[in-house]
Formats: structure tokens, C-alpha cells, sequence
């Protein structure tokens, strides 16, 4: 009888709008989201058949000039924007004390991957041409193929264990083997900021949020360590 | 995030004169130019042509031998929608979504410095000083990008020995107009405004430095830098001037904008050199617009952009790895 009026009594918050959302809700969003996220690639998809049917929409969905240098920037802008989404997901839970926001990050941050992969094979092929050479002599002379380079390397560990068998099976581990996720994102955003030629507006807005993100995190951990230090001298 | 907005001052496609009545004109003016009969057809796509684009023609009779290439050129769609022209925005569309508010008329050049006889010329002078030639040149940009555009102009030395220079004078410097008024642009610190470039006197004196006032037969659109601008087909795109007001001779080599800004990067020369790259890519390969791509790899970059032959005397000894 207790038990049942406790599941009741969790089923009526559970119900009660955002701050815990029903399990039906929850893969509602879930759903949301991943069409969403796929709506940058959905768009260069639908701009290359345009392009490849000869169809005027008066620029509003076109490749452009130079198809391969819109697709690699499009694919390397939107991979900083999922990495910050990840990256955006923690303070966003701690703000509105939504938890099950925790939920939606690996999502997110498959998505990074999957757009810096895009990025990649972008670069890999229709830049380079698999021409294995001039990519490894661009990895090692330009430092900032070097380091969008090693933002991709780090990121693909982080892809591989976000299974639920990896997460058991790495147990306190994977928190730590996740917290890549940080430099990673800096060398992100450095690629961006070295590879631009005079105007570094854009890589200086992404700059500008990582920094904020990471020093919520900071902010966030000198609050806590000050709240708990009376108590521990207690 | 990238979401494009439909430029503003860009010709709707229905202007932009479709390649093969272009290419028609062309052999048109090249008929006329051999006094030979001009078949009614061809007459017909002359008043096709007429009808296609509201921009001002500008006849002019297509160059010969090594100071044109025979290079299939990029659609006009592409030479006119993608510019780098700081003043306008340092996006390539920007320039074509907003040099609408340049003002090119009244237009002069003033031509000053070590000259035996500086003056300002307006644009119909200009106009009028040479035969019009159509030169098209290979354009590569130091990106990596490349084009081929077929420019209508006439060789700057035509206007040097007008002037007389003066034994001081080693070099020529090219003042781009800076007006806030007129170019967004300019608010944002970008380069040093006014957008200043150079030659050395003998390579502003070359046959292929062309004084440039049309492109694809019609005047400049704003965004290729109406209404009079430089072309320097074996250096990288940004030494090519754009909007012209000033004309300068000088005993000192210049400083050039985009040299102040990153001298590491850009050289006074900037001779296109596939063996000297950038610091932070390679200028080995281009890809040609319209070309190369999804279906074809990247070309080679030619030393002097192609032009080794007419002028890489002009640089006889010279280190080209210390001069860049």
C-alpha cells in the first residue's frame, strides 16, 4: 500500500512538465533531437541534388562556388557546435536541475563524431584525393591540420566506449577516459582559429563559449569545495 | 549557421549571359575584328546578348599569343558571386551581397609621385587612352583556389609613359578607394585601410599587367572592383588591386597591406610558387572552380601561375624562397 502510493506519488511528478519528464516524453525529445541533428547534413545533401539538378532557389540551398570548401566547413562548424552541446549539457543540468539531460548527451556527442568524421573523409578525399603522402606531410608541416588532426584521433576512443557495455565494463574509467572531451574541444577550436586567414571572428565566438563552458565547470567546483570546507571542519 | 541569404546586389541568373552566347560574341567580335562577313546568326546572338545582361559593353578585341590562355573560362556565375573584397566583408559572398553602395561614377585615377607629369584621369579618359584588349588570364588566389577569367583592359605601361616617370621612380604603389560611406568593410580593422598594393617598376611595366576595366565584355561589376583595377595574372590574387583611385610612384618598396598584416605570410612578391608554401598550407596544388571537385583531384599549381616564360626574367637571380 506504502509502496504503491510512493510509485503513484512518482508517477504524478514524473508527469509534471520538464523537471522529470515521462519515460514517453523523454524518447519523444530523444527523437527530436536526433532528426535535428541530422538536418545540417540533410541540407548539404538537398544542395548537392539541387546543384546536380541545375535548380535555382536563388541561393537558399546551393553548394556554392566552391562545393567541397562550404562541405568542410560546414562539417567542422557544426562538429564544434555538437562538442559544445556536449560540452553544454552538464551546466545546463546544474542551472535547471534537469537531470535527465545527462541523458541526451551521448547522443550529442555521437553526433560530434559523426559530423568530424564527415569533416575528415571530406578532407581525406575530395581535398586530397587519398593521397596518403601530401595528407601525412599536411599532418606534420601545418599545426593546424596537426592539431584538428589529434582532435579527431582523441575523439574516436570516446565514440568506440560509448556503448552501455563499454560504460559497465570501464566503470570509473570511462569518466576519466571521457574527460578527453575537454582538450579535445580546445584543439578544436584552435584548428578553427589557425586555419582562418585574417578574420577571426567566428573561431573567437567558439573560443569565446568553450571558455564559458569550461569555466562554469571551474566556478562550479570553487562554490562546492567552499560550501563543504565549514562542514568539514565541523 | 550556414544559411544563405539570396545576395542582394548579385545578378539574378536570368542577367547572367548563359557561355555559349558569350563564347558566340566572342567568335562575333573576332569575325568583325577579321573583316569577315558576320552571319546573321550571329548577328541574331549579339541581340541575345543585349537583352540578357543591363550591364554596360565594353567591345573590345580579343588579345593574341602567349597573353591569353585558350583555358575554358569560369562561369560568370562564379567570377562575379565569389570575390575576396575585404572593404565588403571578409566572406566570399559578401562582396557581391554589398559593393551595391559603391558609387562608380564620377570615377578618377590620380597618378602622382615621381612623374614628370601627374594628373588625375576620369574613367572615360581611361577608357579612351588604349585599344581595349580581352585578356583571359588564369586567376590563383593564395587559398588554393583558381579561375579563369577573360578581363577586358589594356596594359598599365600604356598609362606609365604617359606620365613620364621620373629615374626615382622603382616602384608603383595602387590605392584602393576607402570610403566608410561606401564599404562596410572598412569599420572592421581587418588589414590597413586603405588597401594599398605594389610592383616593382619592370613588372608594372610588363605586357601582361593589364589596367582592367571590364570582364566577360561588360564593365566590372562592383565586386570585381569597378570601375578600373590591376591585373597581375603570375602573382597571387591579392596584388591584383581592385577600385583604383590612386596611382603612385616611388623610390621606396611599398608597404602593402596584406604584407603589414602577416609579413611572414605575405611577401612583397608574392610570386605564385607552388615550391614556397604558405606557413600554413601547402601551394603546391589549386582547385580550379567549376572544375575540380567531387569529380576530379586538384591540379598542380604552375610556377608563376603559368607565366614562367614572359616573366620569370624579371626575377633572374633572385632568391624566390627569401623574396616570396
Amino acid at each position: 500500500m506504502a509502496a504503491n502510493q510512493a510509485t503513484a506519488a512518482v508517477r504524478a511528478r514524473a508527469d509534471s512538465g520538464w523537471r522529470m519528464p515521462s519515460p514517453a516524453r523523454l524518447r519523444a525529445v530523444k527523437a527530436l533531437l536526433f532528426l535535428a541533428a541530422l538536418l545540417p547534413l540533410a541540407r548539404l545533401v538537398a544542395a548537392g541534388v539541387a546543384d546536380a539538378q541545375g535548380l535555382d532557389w536563388s541561393g537558399a540551398l546551393t553548394l556554392g562556388t566552391n562545393p567541397i570548401e562550404l562541405i568542410t566547413r560546414s562539417t567542422g562548424t557544426w562538429t564544434l557546435v555538437f562538442l559544445c552541446a556536449t560540452l553544454g549539457i552538464t551546466p545546463l543540468r546544474r542551472l535547471t536541475g534537469w537531470n535527465w539531460l545527462v541523458r541526451l548527451r551521448r547522443m550529442i556527442g555521437l553526433f560530434a563524431f559523426f559530423y568530424a568524421a564527415l569533416h575528415f573523409v571530406t578532407y581525406f578525399w575530395f581535398d586530397q584525393w587519398f593521397d596518403f603522402r601530401s595528407i601525412v606531410a599536411d599532418v606534420i608541416k601545418r599545426p593546424f591540420i596537426t592539431v584538428g588532426f589529434l582532435a579527431f584521433l582523441l575523439l574516436v576512443p570516446l565514440a568506440l566506449t560509448s556503448t552501455d557495455g563499454m560504460i559497465r565494463r570501464l566503470g570509473r574509467r570511462w569518466g576519466t577516459l571521457h574527460m578527453a572531451i575537454y582538450p579535445i574541444a580546445t584543439l578544436g577550436v584552435l584548428h578553427y582559429w589557425w586555419l582562418v586567414k585574417r578574420d577571426v571572428t567566428q573561431p573567437a565566438i567558439y573560443a569565446a563559449i568553450l571558455a564559458l563552458l569550461l569555466g562554469f565547470r571551474l566556478a562550479w567546483r570553487a562554490r562546492t569545495r567552499a560550501q563543504d570546507a565549514p562542514r568539514a571542519s565541523r | 549557421m550556414l544559411i544563405r541569404t539570396p545576395p542582394r546586389h548579385s545578378p539574378q541568373s536570368s542577367e547572367i549571359t548563359p557561355r555559349s552566347v558569350f563564347e558566340r560574341r566572342r567568335l562575333l567580335l573576332r569575325a568583325a575584328a577579321a573583316g569577315s562577313i558576320v552571319p546573321p546568326a550571329l548577328l541574331g546572338a549579339g541581340v541575345v546578348c543585349a537583352q540578357s545582361s543591363s550591364a554596360q559593353k565594353l567591345a573590345a578585341s580579343p588579345a593574341a599569343g602567349p597573353l591569353t590562355t585558350n583555358e575554358k573560362p569560369t562561369p560568370y556565375k562564379d567570377v562575379t558571386t565569389y570575390n575576396n573584397f575585404y572593404e565588403f566583408g571578409t566572406e566570399k559572398d559578401d562582396p557581391a551581397q554589398h559593393a551595391g553602395t559603391l558609387r562608380v561614377k564620377p570615377w578618377s585615377v590620380a597618378v602622382e609621385g615621381e612623374v614628370k607629369k601627374p594628373r588625375s584621369f576620369d574613367l572615360d579618359e581611361l577608357l579612351k587612352m588604349a585599344p581595349l584588349e580581352e585578356r583571359v588570364y588564369r586567376l590563383r588566389c593564395v587559398e588554393g583556389w583558381s579561375m579563369v577569367v577573360p578581363w577586358v583592359g589594356f596594359p598599365l605601361a600604356e598609362l606609365i609613359k604617359r606620365v613620364e616617370p621620373t629615374g626615382n621612380a622603382k616602384f608603383v604603389e595602387f590605392w584602393t578607394l576607402a570610403d566608410k560611406a561606401q564599404m562596410p568593410g572598412l569599420s572592421t580593422p581587418v588589414l590597413r585601410w586603405p588597401y594599398v598594393e605594389g610592383l616593382r617598376m619592370d613588372e608594372a611595366n610588363h605586357p601582361l599587367t593589364l589596367l582592367t576595366m571590364g570582364v566577360y565584355g561588360e564593365v566590372l561589376p562592383k565586386q570585381n572592383g569597378a570601375p578600373v583595377r590591376i591585373v597581375v595574372p603570375w602573382k597571387y590574387g591579392f596584388k591584383s588591386g581592385k577600385s583604383i583611385v590612386k596611382i603612385r610612384f616611388v623610390e621606396k618598396q611599398p608597404l602593402t597591406s596584406w604584407n603589414l598584416a602577416a609579413p611572414q605570410e605575405y611577401g612583397f612578391f608574392s610570386n605564385v610558387n607552388p615550391n614556397v608554401d604558405h606557413p600554413r598550407w601547402s601551394q603546391a596544388t589549386e582547385r580550379r572552380i567549376g572544375e575540380d571537385g567531387f569529380l576530379q583531384r586538384k591540379r598542380k599549381t604552375l610556377p608563376f601561375n603559368g607565366y614562367a616564360e614572359q616573366v620569370a626574367p624579371l626575377y633572374a637571380g633572385m632568391d624566390l624562397r627569401r623574396f616570396f
